[in-house]
């Protein structure tokens, strides 16, 4: 028997090569790589496009922005997710590869509601960040030590937020967190805490501020009014084809943009007045 | 005399405290596990799919991977770790090739699961071209496991008593003749209680698994289990998550509204399972040991 | 079955076997060859200097050239990893030498039925569960009672120290219970309360077994990856207290590896952080090796 199984395993894996089925709708096989903030959208529009497609197999997985284009551009998967471009990732021949814009996260600095602020500006923010301000009444709130918590360097999170928030200027070294999920339970359980987060995360227990006076909104950032935003991208090594482009083109329709994608909290990316 | 005495008595109360704290340490831990986690266990848990944004999801086809994995994996490592095993106790002789395997294991048993993880990722994922997969998760867990099952082995063939080889050689046997039908059995339940500690090493890991298996499964069809389709559940380079893997990837992602319930139920499932080998382990070995 | 026949299957077997055997040999070699090679990348190919590598303490991977190009330095994961595995051997080594005393000398038919099992159920626990554990309750507990954020070097160590107790536990019975008798009862003999005697005779003689098994204890410490990583905050920077967060080797690793690129400086620099952990786990073996010769001359 133990001979018999590994035996049975090679056999029947032969014999499939050669038994293709019946097309109806797309057939075969793709994989997705990459981002775990893009995954779960991907997967819920790959459990639907699967659903109408029954002979169609589209595989999922995460592994992080930097291992979904590493992938797509070596040829190991169909389709890298990322949310940075990959002009930013740097070891990446970007040319080769051909973004697909799926939707749009927007992110907000999030506060522990005791430190009393509801308002920074830009400059303010920077200042926090780089280590210039450190107790929360130089800023106008209550006379307590402000307490930074980063993402992991390289998240598409932390990417956007010193992108778009802090202009760039990297923010000094604190507690990393690995997930959304833990920074927003942190924010909200330590007093002075500031932090970032994608839209989907906020909740009542920390305090989302709005930047120069405009609130992190849905419609202040289609309109182009909030900055803080990015494209989550799906990447394809040169232009795609077959099934590959068959979901691609899924992922732009209206069962998508507004189902999965504002299911999850996302923007739709077919919503957004303005580009980058 | 008297001060000698003393510090009997207090020692003596020192160290009875620590072991029982260590006893309490665990009836705690254990007890808060179970106690979190068990009230979350309930069919649509343990049956349906995960989710990755919506509240509600199971661990089924999770706790599925854990133990097609750990069968996987076991087919690979006791055939070549209890060879080895034979091998080091019954024909080694003392020379460099013997030195070098006994440093070999001692070395593999060391290394830590992420190193073995990141190796997986560059041999079994990227160079086989199988990527993430059930194949490259059970290698990984292979390594890890082996010097774990080489030295057991060993040892319970160690154990097994000289006149027992020599009553066998003497009717004329071979070697191997002896070592199957004599020493083997003998040293069954040794190598058995091995098998069992590997085995839950399997289902516990995660580290090494990350790179390896991955951290997502691909929609499974239960009613199909021709192991050549990419849906089968039984297909061995499919990518699969196990329920390990879970609790950290849910942590990590940290999207599930329900992460609580989740990780909860799940750590209390794996925590069952490792009562049930340990219990497994106990009944086995009593039993075979009263056979012979 | 002829005699031939027999012979040639005997033959077989042996060579099967040797086979087994030389995957072991095969699988050491295999992965220090990948390991080392993508590891040692970032000093070859990238130009790295290995005593920046080790002194620096600025993680700058991805900083662009226009800022002064990417700064590599891996003292932060290093002085977190000694931390935290330092002072979780420390606080297991207590109780893993009185749980040993306890099981070979005090109560060796409780320590037996139930310290023993405790010891395995322990090592069954799956990382991650400790982890998690730790993540639920001793985080809250250190930031309400103690202090901090909660997520610190403290946290790390304690998790840690729960994992490597059985392993320290069972080796050091191990050197116990291979002491000879005569030494027990000469010392007993002699009017020596059973304390002293396991104070000043059985202890020191079991010196060289009992380091092994800390040093085993600290292996497995240095190379734990997930629960470490769920608990000590990962703040590279070197930490001054218990509280402070800090970042460990393997935690570094797992934390980036999905966000750089294969073949890039940022992720050559995770393997080579990868290639130290591989070296550090052989290094303790050597020392290993070196203690158990020393136990062999007394």
């Amino acid at each position: 028997m133990s001979r018999l199984l590994p035996t049975l395993l090679i056999a029947s894996m032969i014999l499939s090569g050669c038994a293709k089925p019946k097309p109806q709708g797309f057939s075969g096989s793709i994989t997705l790589v990459g981002s775990t903030a893009l995954m779960p959208l991907a997967d819920a529009a790959a459990k639907q496009f699967m659903a109408k497609n029954p002979n169609a197999r589209i595989l999922v997985q995460g592994g992080g922005s930097g291992t979904g284009l590493t992938q797509v551009s070596s040829g190991a998967a169909h389709i890298g997710m990322s949310d940075i471009f990959a002009e930013e990732k740097s070891g990446i021949d970007a040319s080769k590869l051909k973004d697909h814009k799926v939707c749009v996260v927007g992110f907000a600095a999030v506060v522990n509601p005791d430190t009393g602020v509801t308002n920074l500006t830009k400059k303010q923010l920077i200042d926090i960040f780089t280590g210039k301000i450190t107790n929360w009444n130089q800023v106008g709130g209550a006379d307590k030590k402000i307490v930074l918590i980063n993402r992991t360097k390289g998240s598409g999170t932390r990417a956007a937020f010193t992108k778009y928030a802090l202009d760039g200027n990297e923010a000094i070294e604190s507690t990393t967190e690995e997930s959304s999920g833990s920074v927003a339970k942190m924010v909200a359980e330590t007093p002075g805490a500031i932090s970032y987060l994608a839209l989907s995360y906020l909740n009542d227990s920390i305090r989302a501020l709005k930047i120069d006076g405009i609130e992190p909104t849905k419609e202040n950032i289609s309109t182009g009014k909030y900055p803080v935003w990015s494209y989550e991208h799906m990447y394809t090594l040169g232009e795609p084809q077959g099934l590959t482009k068959a979901f691609l083109d899924y992922m732009m329709t209206d069962e998508v943009q507004r189902g999965p994608v504002v299911e999850g909290g996302y923007i739709p990316i077919v919503d957004m007045k303005t580009s980058r | 005399m008297r001060a000698a005495r003393r510090e009997d008595v207090i020692a003596n109360i020192v160290i009875w405290s620590i072991a029982i704290a260590i006893i309490a340490l665990l009836s705690v831990l254990l007890a808060y596990l179970l106690v979190r986690g068990v009230r979350y266990i309930d069919i649509g848990f343990l049956v349906k799919p995960p989710e990755v944004i919506r509240a509600g999801g199971g661990v089924g086809p999770l706790i599925f991977n854990s133990f097609y994995l750990l069968v996987l994996s076991m087919l690979i490592t006791l055939p070549l770790g209890v060879g080895a095993g034979v091998y080091l106790s019954e024909y080694a002789r003392q020379n460099e090739f013997t030195r070098a395997i006994r440093l070999s294991t001692q070395a593999l048993s060391s290394l830590p699961s992420i190193v073995v993880g990141l190796f997986g990722l560059l041999v079994f994922v990227n160079a086989t071209g199988w990527g993430y997969s059930l194949m490259a998760g059970a290698l990984a867990l292979t390594m890890l496991n082996l010097p774990v099952v080489v030295s057991i082995t060993e040892q319970s063939i160690r154990a097994v008593p000289k006149d027992f080889r020599e009553a066998s050689l003497a009717l004329g046997a071979t070697t191997w003749e002896t070592v199957w039908n004599v020493v083997l059995p003998s040293a069954l339940p040794g190598i058995l209680t091995g098998a069992i500690i590997a085995a839950g090493r399997a289902f516990g890991e995660a580290a090494a698994l990350l790179y390896t298996s991955g951290m997502s499964s691909p929609p499974l069809d239960f009613t199909d289990w021709n192991p050549a389709h990419p849906i089968s559940p039984l297909n061995p380079f499919r990518p699969a998550e196990t329920l390990a893997v879970h609790i950290y990837k849910i942590n990590s992602e940290g999207l599930l509204p329900d992460l609580r319930r989740i990780a909860d139920g799940s750590a209390a499932i794996l925590v069952l399972v490792v009562l049930a080998f340990d219990l497994l382990s106990r009944y086995l070995v009593t039993r075979l040991v009263n056979k012979t | 079955m002829n005699l031939r026949k027999r012979l040639y299957r005997d033959r077989l077997a042996r060579t099967m076997l040797m086979v087994c055997a030389s995957i072991l040999i095969l699988a050491i070699v295999a992965i220090f060859f990948f390991v080392s090679s993508k590891g040692l990348a970032t000093f070859i190919v990238n130009g790295i200097s290995p005593v920046e590598f080790f002194t620096e303490s600025r993680w700058l991977p991805d900083r662009p050239a226009a800022e002064g190009g990417p700064v590599i330095g891996i003292l932060p994961f290093v002085v977190g990893s000694v931390c935290v595995c330092s002072l979780a051997v420390l606080i297991s080594s207590v109780f893993s030498v009185g749980a040993a005393v306890f099981m070979a000398e005090i109560s060796p038919v409780f320590g037996q039925r139930i310290l023993r099992g405790a010891m395995e159920l322990f090592v069954g626990i799956p990382s991650v569960v400790y982890g998690w554990t730790g993540l639920s309750i001793l985080v809250p507990f250190i930031r309400n009672h103690l202090g901090g954020l909660g997520f610190s070097w403290l946290a790390g160590s304690l998790v840690l120290s729960v994992m490597i107790l059985p392993t320290i536990t069972s080796v050091s019975l191990d050197a116990l219970r291979s002491l000879p008798t005569d030494l027990k009862e000469a010392s007993l003999a002699l009017g020596a309360t059973r304390w002293q005697t396991i104070r000043y005779a059985l202890l020191p003689a079991a010196r060289p077994g009992i380091a092994t098994a800390i040093v085993l204890g600290l292996a497995r410490a240095f190379g734990e990856a997930l629960a470490v990583q769920m608990v000590v905050g990962n703040k590279k920077v070197i930490p001054h207290s218990v509280l402070d967060q800090t970042i460990t080797l393997t935690s570094g690793i797992t934390m980036e590896m999905g966000h750089s690129i294969m073949g890039s400086l940022w992720n050559n620099a995770l393997w080579s952080m990868a290639l130290v952990l591989m070296l550090i786990s052989l290094l303790f073996i050597v020392i290993i090796n070196k203690l158990s010769k020393g136990s062999a001359y007394r």
